[in-house]
């Protein structure tokens, strides 16, 4: 018995019951364009996104962007960069290409910019609480509907559009589908969302979701915690989907509200009452501009029963072609690579320590861990997790997006074979077109290091 | 890129691939940040997927794909690859949804078109599109497919978002 199923109960673009319920990603676009009315499923809006994001990619932009003739960016304020995908530079062209981004961050007086270093962009964004729910993020990186973890809609796009949001401050976008997916049942142990999201792709296919926002909904899905709730809204771009949404709750509000009420005491030299009242005030601001879909919101939905889901993996060499890892046949893995946007938080890096604390990785197996971002890796050496990924036999990388797509450490050999808890096994993507890259939980990356083959925790850790 | 106005009918030979080709295998994401200018972009293309694609290819040829095209990554030069191997159109079942735009606001024809069209042509056939029509023919017949609409052929044949923009700002500048 599958733990998907599936019910239409509208499937095309008129909405249920009176008409009247929308959509998040209707309410989440009708507030970016400025429209006093909800624009339907399908039509095109004209939207001011609140952040617009890039990465190693800025150069790049910044060639399109001259052609625009343009001698200041028209919304420096709203750009948030950070340098994160090939990180530290590990060629002169690479290092020239974070220099080129680093005289266009000074000439432009970007505020919101984040060094080498420092992590993902969608990690670190969230870190910094620059976006808030209910936002409109485009991001010229297709994880954006990470976001969708505090209720802000995420979208990436490309190059080029980046540059003439640059220009103009507004781009096109079409309204779309939502595809609701109800998650409810208590998830078993060792298994997480990131079994969750494959369950979903891989039920569905790559593209079951294509075009279509993702809002989730569900007893097991408000008892995430907010690293799983990142996991399960950026994995949405595996499924194709434009944005992802999760109903913001208490946990989201407190987690931003802290971080937003730091960083404004930081700026302004605020007392310590202060902030308490600056905390109170951004809580109640960040709840007003919440967004949620009203019951009976058109498009299809999915359900799926958590208790029955279980700790998967997704073949080469797309990320549809899932199994239990209990299937799997024996397969000898050359290296381990715990990290990413999707799996390389403090709570992936505890899962991994409650496997490999006073074990030894597997003779001819290597486990590369990069934090995804410099407070996480700050957080595991406080705690004494590094000393003993150390011990086991761990490479530790610079917070970034690490050898997740091939661009430099940690690439693979011809013939080799790597589990990831990335969100991409493409062929080729970790820079070897002969490889083969398997997807999995933390927890299964990091017992298939101690084992020397794909498996599952309950394995290593008896 | 190429900033002449599209012929309404596009004829090429066929270069057929499956589902799911994601942008990994279109362009690799080993080059992403360091492949400059035309050559080397175009030099890449399709590298991990067919190896014969960058060498055989000529101007005017049609890429075929299935359902997907263009998943993962929003790399815009899985677009530019093929534009700068003189492609001007891809066709497709469905398309990933960054690749789709990237693909328009670089003025190259994306078409979704029914499966059974995609299923008339043969690898390395010739095929012929009629934009304004809708119809895609080969050897074994004629397909119809939604025409692209007036919005979007208005990027396209600007030559893409880039020139589309400079008109509006030269517009509310004046």
């Amino acid at each position: 018995m599958s733990p998907v199923s599936r019910f239409t109960p509208s499937t095309g673009r008129v909405p249920a019951d009176d008409g009247t319920a929308c959509t998040f990603a209707q309410k989440a676009l009708a507030r970016a364009a400025g429209l006093s009315e909800m624009p339907a499923v399908g039509s095109i809006v004209t939207a001011r996104p609140e952040v617009v994001l890039s990465h190693d990619n800025t150069a790049a932009i910044v060639e399109i962007w001259r052609q625009l003739d343009q001698a200041r960016v028209a919304i420096p304020d709203r750009l948030a960069i950070t340098l994160d995908h090939a990180v530290p530079a590990p060629t002169p062209r690479h290092a020239a290409n974070h220099a080129a981004i680093r005289r266009f961050v000074a000439e432009q007086g970007i505020r919101r910019f984040y060094e080498a270093g420092r992590g993902i962009c969608h990690q670190v964004l969230s870190e910094e609480a620059e976006v808030s729910p209910g936002d409109l993020i485009l991001g010229a990186d297709s994880h954006t509907p990470h976001f969708g973890w505090l209720g802000a809609f995420g979208a990436g796009i490309g190059r080029t559009e980046v540059a003439a949001l640059w220009a103009t401050g507004e781009l096109w976008l079409t309204v779309p589908d939502s595809l609701r997916v109800c998650i409810e049942g208590e998830l078993s142990p060792w298994v997480s969302a990131k079994d969750l999201a494959l369950t979903l792709i891989g039920r569905e296919g790559a593209d079951g979701a294509l075009y279509r926002c993702v809002e989730f909904s569900g007893a097991c899905v408000d008892r995430l915690g907010l690293s799983e709730r990142m996991v399960l809204a950026n994995m949405m771009a595996e499924f194709g989907a434009k944005a992802s949404y999760l109903a913001p709750t208490g946990e989201v509000f407190e987690y931003l509200a802290d971080r937003v009420a730091a960083r404004k005491a930081r700026e302004s030299g605020f007392s310590e009452s202060d902030i308490d009242s600056e905390r109170q005030h951004v809580l109640e601001r960040l709840r007003e501009r919440a967004l949620y879909p009203d019951p009976g919101a058109p498009g299809m939905e999915i359900r799926i029963d958590a208790s029955r889901v279980q700790a998967q993996v997704s073949c080469p060499h797309t990320v549809d072609r899932t199994m239990d890892v209990s299937q799997l046949g024996r397969i000898p893995v050359d290296q381990a690579f715990l990290g990413t946007c999707t799996n390389g938080r403090l709570e992936d890096l505890e899962l991994a320590h409650r496997v490999l604390r006073g074990r030894r990785l597997s003779s001819g197996t290597r486990l590369l861990i990069v934090p995804a971002s410099s407070q996480i890796m700050a957080e595991a050496a406080e705690r004494g997790w590094l000393v003993d990924f150390v011990a086991a036999g761990a490479m530790i990388g610079t917070p970034g997006c690490g050898p997740c797509m091939g661009n430099h450490m940690g690439v693979l050999a011809e013939g080799e074979v790597c589990i990831s808890s990335a969100n991409r096994n493409f062929r080729g993507r970790m820079g070897t077109r002969d490889a083969e890259i398997y997807l999995a939980s933390p927890a299964v990356v990091a017992a298939s290091a101690v084992a020397g083959r794909i498996c599952s925790p309950e394995e290593v850790v008896l | 890129m190429s900033c002449s106005a599209p012929a309404e009918i596009l004829m090429g030979r066929a270069w057929k691939y499956g589902d799911n080709i994601d942008t990994d295998v279109i362009f690799p994401g080993r080059f992403t940040y360091t492949a400059k200018g035309r050559e080397e972009i175009a030099a890449h293309a399709l590298e991990d997927l067919d190896p014969e694609f960058a060498s055989g290819v000529r101007p005017g040829d049609i890429v075929l794909g299935g359902r997907n095209w263009g998943c993962g990554s929003s790399r815009e030069q899985a677009v530019t690859t093929l534009l700068y191997n003189g492609i001007r159109v891809v066709v497709a079942v469905s398309f990933g949804r960054i690749f789709y735009r990237n693909a328009i606001n670089q003025g190259l024809w994306a078409l979704t078109v029914p499966p059974e069209a995609v299923a008339s042509a043969r690898h390395h056939g010739e095929v012929e599109i009629d934009l304004g029509s809708g119809l895609l023919r080969s050897s074994r017949g004629e397909t119809p497919f939604q025409a692209p609409t007036s919005e979007l052929r208005r990027i396209v044949e600007a030559g893409g978002l880039i020139p589309h923009v400079l008109s509006q700002l030269k517009e509310a500048g004046s």
